[in-house]
């Protein structure tokens, strides 16, 4: 890898990304090796929005790698309350860490707050936009279950304003895949994300209203929550939420190996029993945030030195 | 050919709208009804005491109906016929000194154009206050801000930074 930030998952390619997921899988294979290795770092956490888990799963990586944090804390107890620019407040926190964990409610503020800085940063979700992180810790889980060639995978829920979803398409067509995308027409894929994934040559990617036309083709079901707080009305909201649950005899029609994965939290759209089948590995995925965080602040921290 | 400049134009008694100008630049073959906005991207609003013609919907060979702009006293820099491209991707730009044309430039799609467009994604960075200049790459059919990646097809011309 010889990137200075991480912005998004466009800017990466087949064997970046594989970068990243083989030093996943050996910290995850001996995570004591790397305990002390960067045991003066310190990562600075930005978080302009509220988030429980990046935020830990990003602290814990950071821990586990011999460094430590510092918080901004909320935005209410912030300078930024005091009107403070997103420019300001990152150039000052440089000052602090090695290296910076963003997320804010704006999209391209990584890539505007990355120009003002010489650390590296990492985007942890700019409103809409990209999460890379959550994109390559999903590709972590795919490869470990289905393998990332030769995959069909169907992408169901919201998907208009899924910012993990767009970050996992676009990743994805460094691979050989068929991209399936379900989904109300009032929430289907953004016309820009559709405009990039046309632009490669390889992908090839279909769009459908009800999961049954694909379900039995699909080694991958990733599925995400159709967020209430995105819609402008409850009723809006309510007319299509239920439509796009899972449960066992929905995935009667589907193959035994399917993965079913979620970024979580979930709320209904995958009910409990299948927790305990061989398709579920949403937890699984959500534990892969440890040791994929951990390479790639690895990586960024060693400031490319670990290139292939 | 016959509509390079006007004064080419077979029926120029007649068709001849704008007067020719001395020193200067003249913009031919904008898109029909475009003019006001190439001034708007030039920043030329009548202020400064620019002596400016505007000729809009003439009849055109190249174009069914085309605006002409003429600017006295001012010959466009590179950075502002790339922007020109924008909105009138056919134009002819005339540098004009002493009644005769010295430079003809055809318009030429830049890769990128910077401080000129605002983004019209409310949720966009740029739009927040930041101490950031615009940045839009430049697609085949449109622009794309550099930041939040929104896509503009139609309406570029409302979205010129007037600031």
């Amino acid at each position: 890898m010889r990137h200075d930030h991480l912005i998004t998952s466009k800017q990466l390619s087949r064997a970046d990304i594989e970068t990243v997921l083989d030093r996943a899988a050996e910290i995850a294979d001996d995570p004591a090796a790397v305990a002390d290795r960067h045991a003066n770092a310190v990562l600075g956490l930005l978080f302009f929005e509220p988030s429980t888990r990046t935020k830990m799963s990003f602290e814990t990586a950071m821990k586990r790698l011999g460094g430590s944090v510092v918080d901004m804390g909320s935005v209410e107890s912030s300078s930024v309350k005091k009107g403070e620019t997103l420019a300001d407040t990152v150039r000052v926190i440089e000052g602090y860490a090695d290296a910076l964990v963003l997320r804010h409610p704006k999209q391209g503020a990584a890539a505007m707050a990355s120009e003002f800085v010489d650390v590296p940063l990492l985007n942890a979700g700019d409103g809409a936009g990209h999460h890379p992180t959550q994109t390559m810790l999903d590709l972590y889980t795919i490869r470990e279950n289905a393998g990332l060639d030769d995959l069909t995978i169907g992408i169901m829920g919201d998907l208009k304003y899924g910012r993990t979803v767009h970050s996992l398409a676009y990743a994805l067509t460094n691979f050989d895949t068929h991209q399936h995308f379900i989904s109300p027409e009032s929430l289907q894929l953004p016309r820009e994300v559709v405009y990039d994934l046309h632009q490669q040559d390889d992908t090839q990617i279909r769009e459908h209203e009800a999961l049954e036309s694909v379900l039995s083709s699909l080694d991958v079901l990733y599925v995400t929550r159709i967020q209430r707080e995105r819609f402008p009305d409850e009723n809006e909201y309510q007319k299509v939420a239920g439509e796009y649950q899972i449960d066992l005899e929905t995935l009667e029609e589907a193959s035994d190996d399917l993965t079913i994965m979620h970024p979580l939290p979930r709320v209904d759209e995958i009910a409990p029993e299948i927790d305990e089948t061989e398709h579920a590995a949403y937890f699984e995925q959500a534990h892969n945030g440890v040791p994929v965080r951990m390479a790639l602040l690895d990586l960024l921290l060693a400031g490319g030195e670990s290139d292939e | 050919m016959s509509d390079d400049h006007d004064h080419h134009d077979g029926n120029a008694d007649h068709e001849l709208r704008v007067s020719k100008i001395q020193d200067g630049t003249v913009i031919d073959h904008v898109r029909g009804g475009q003019a006001l906005n190439v001034l708007a991207i030039l920043g030329i609003d009548g202020g400064e005491g620019e002596e400016v013609s505007v000729g809009m919907n003439v009849p055109s060979d190249r174009l069914a109906r085309k605006d002409i702009v003429k600017v006295e006293g001012r010959e466009l820099s590179q950075d502002e016929v790339d922007v020109l491209s924008l909105i009138a991707p056919d134009a002819s730009i005339n540098i004009v000194r002493d009644y005769d044309v010295v430079e003809k430039h055809r318009v030429e799609r830049p890769a990128v154009v910077e401080g000129v467009l605002s983004c019209p994604n409310a949720d966009c960075i740029t739009t927040d206050g930041e101490p950031v200049t615009s940045r839009f790459e430049v697609l085949q059919d449109g622009v794309r801000c550099s930041y939040c990646g929104t896509i503009v097809r139609e309406g570029i011309a409302e979205l010129i930074d007037t600031n």
